[in-house]
């Protein structure tokens, strides 16, 4: 395997000045090498989308180093942050799609801007726009609209496309299937798994256990700030080893099986807080 | 901790089966043009009634409960059928009217918690402002009851969350945030459109536990548009199925989801299992998984 294209190390995010200061990550540690997905899930507010953010450059680290494609981008000030994100190496889904996109832009020129920035001529951005937005599934009708004239999941596909048209090294995706149908969520897993061939990082986070297990090589696990358990997609669901993966993988909803009972899951969350 | 106030047994609404909210035949569109997006929508919620919507995404869903809100995008409407609460026609209701509806008969979580909150004021106030404007709780007691409901929704450290601005939030902590803002004045009818996909598994058992703990002491009747079919199965005995605008399939659930008459619904179902948990849990497979 290569190196990696993401490396975290020991990274520690604190939120808030003075007396709202508050530690968000603590100490987290994990790589993603070129082709790899690695799942992301946890408790909501355990630190995810503070991790995606940190590898974005928006929100600063306080300990710890980060690496992307063999750059160490611990020290960066915004200006060299700024540059980075426009170069397109990296790129990011928001977990809330209205802010993905700009509210005030037709997805047109979302989709096409990436690309302008990156020097490509309007004609064959337009283009690659219209290629991107057929991928995700979606007409070229909605290219002049804006994002409050699209629903949710359309906007969600929408920020996909985005992210994929400067076709980047690493790809850190926030939720990107909670807001899809079923058969969309699919179309969007199945082109993430595409992309694993030509090399893509991909960070995917999501609350969906089911997308998370289809697609991800290995599942990296958050609760409170600390990422209590890392392995290989299979192990993690099948033998989970820490108390809060264990009450997470047994309180999925499926149609098939029966998840735990909300005895089983208040039992299981005493072991917690133990 | 709940999310009722100390309303006595004795003094909810007797059983009835008067719906709290009708639609019948709700066509939605833009007037001006004439283009038609949803085509017909009816259903019918009486207390403690739980139904489901799924189907595909663009299909209306959302529409259909702003529909039912009043609160649709200003170039589209209601353009027939008609839509009911609590008996009252909605196309007779004046703002005020809707005012004093909102919040304390009809209530509803949306997709986007984010943009549904005041970013410039902390969250728990927001919480507080609808219990102070619909139950008049003084400033005070509003406080201590926003307090209880953060803590309802299971959000750790509820006081230290009272005082936080929306940025400084999760998406999955906003989510709950709006739930116990649109519980607060004990409404009739919740409408939840994706109100739990931005939580984690195990607080989105725990909030689904607090909605079926509210329809049986309370009778709230609520409206679930999700993606997850899992969800619906769990918490809905009714479902909707739409598609391109129109209902495709509507009935019980243990018929539609598990029993669909209609393609379109086969196919959902069957795409939604292509990632369902159990196929990656060893031992968890049942003998439909074996056949694939
Ligand atoms: N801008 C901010 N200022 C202060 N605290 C913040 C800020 N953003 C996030 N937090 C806090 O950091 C913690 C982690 O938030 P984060 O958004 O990373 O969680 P998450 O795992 O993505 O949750 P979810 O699954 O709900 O999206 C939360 O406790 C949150 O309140
Ligand atoms: N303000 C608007 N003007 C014109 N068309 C709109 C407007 N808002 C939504 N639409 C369109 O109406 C259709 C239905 O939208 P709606 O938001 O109800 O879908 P939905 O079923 O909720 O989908 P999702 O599951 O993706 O949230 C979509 O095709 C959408 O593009
Ligand atoms: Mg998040
Ligand atoms: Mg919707």
């Amino acid at each position: 395997m290569t190196a990696p294209v993401l490396q975290v190390s020991d990274l520690d995010v604190h939120y808030g000045l003075r007396r709202r200061r508050r530690q968000a990550l603590q100490g987290v540690s994990l790589d993603v090498s070129a082709g790899e997905t690695v799942g992301l899930i946890g408790e909501t507010g355990s630190g995810k989308s503070t991790l995606a953010r940190a590898v974005l450059g928006l929100v600063p680290s306080s300990g710890g180093r980060i690496v992307i494609d063999g750059e160490d981008v611990s020290g960066y000030r915004e200006r060299q942050w700024r540059r980075l994100r426009r170069r397109g190496v990296v790129q990011y889904v928001f977990q809330d799609p209205l802010r993905s996109l700009d509210p005030d832009l037709t997805i047109e020129d979302s989709l096409v801007e990436p690309l302008l920035i990156q020097g490509v001529s309007r004609r064959e951005a337009v283009a690659r726009a219209r290629t991107f937005l057929d991928r995700v599934h979606l007409s070229a009708d909605l290219l002049p609209k804006v994002p409050g004239e699209i629903s949710g999941g359309q906007r969600q596909r929408v920020a996909v496309a985005r992210a994929l048209v400067t076709e980047p090294r690493l790809i850190v995706l926030d939720e990107p299937v909670s807001a899809l149908d079923s058969a969309n969520r699919v179309q969007v897993l199945e082109i993430l798994k595409e992309l694993r061939g030509s090399g893509v990082a991909l960070v995917f986070i999501s609350h969906d256990l089911g997308s998370v297990a289809g697609i991800a090589d290995r599942i990296a696990v958050l609760y409170q700030g600390e990422l209590v358990e890392v392995g290989a997609a299979a192990a993690v669901i099948n033998e989970p080893d820490h108390p809060y993966t264990r009450l997470l993988v047994s309180s999925a909803p499926t149609l098939r099986a029966a998840s735990a009972t909300r005895a089983e899951r208040e039992e299981l969350r005493a072991l917690l807080s133990v | 901790m709940t999310l009722l106030s100390e309303k006595p047994a004795a003094v909810r609404p007797a059983p009835t089966v008067d719906p709290v909210l009708s639609l019948r035949d709700v066509r939605i569109g833009n007037p001006h043009t004439g283009a038609e997006i949803v085509h017909g929508v009816s259903l019918e919620l009486t207390p403690g009634k739980v139904v489901g919507v799924v189907g595909e995404s663009g299909s209306g869903k959302t529409l259909t409960c702003r529909a039912a809100l009043g609160i649709l995008p200003a170039n589209l409407a209601v353009t027939s059928g008609s839509i009911e609460i609590a008996g009252a026609d909605i196309s007779t209701l004046g703002s005020r009217e809707w005012t004093a509806l909102r919040g304390s008969t009809i209530s509803a979580v949306f997709q986007d918690p984010a943009s549904y909150l005041n970013p410039s004021i902390q969250v728990g106030p927001q919480v507080a402002e609808v219990l102070r404007v619909k139950k008049g709780l003084k400033r005070r007691e509003a406080r201590h009851r926003a307090i209880e409901l953060l803590q309802a929704v299971h959000l750790r450290q509820p006081e230290l969350v009272y005082s936080q601005y929306p940025h400084e939030l999760s998406g999955g902590m906003l989510q709950r945030i709006l739930i116990a803002a649109a519980c607060a004045a004990d409404p009739q009818v919740l409408i939840a459109d994706e109100a739990t996909t931005a939580l984690d598994v195990t607080v989105q058992a725990e909030i689904l536990d607090l909605l079926a703990d509210l329809r049986d002491s309370t009778g709230l009747a609520l409206v679930v548009v999700s993606h997850d079919l899992a969800v619906v199965a769990q918490l809905c005995e009714e479902v909707l199925v739409m598609r391109d605008g129109a209902v495709v399939e509507h009935g019980p659930t243990s018929q539609v989801l598990y029993r669909p008459e209609h393609d379109y619904t086969r196919l959902l179902i069957d795409e939604h299992e292509q990632y369902g948990l159990h196929r990656f849990v060893k031992g968890k497979n049942v003998p439909e998984e074996q056949a694939s």
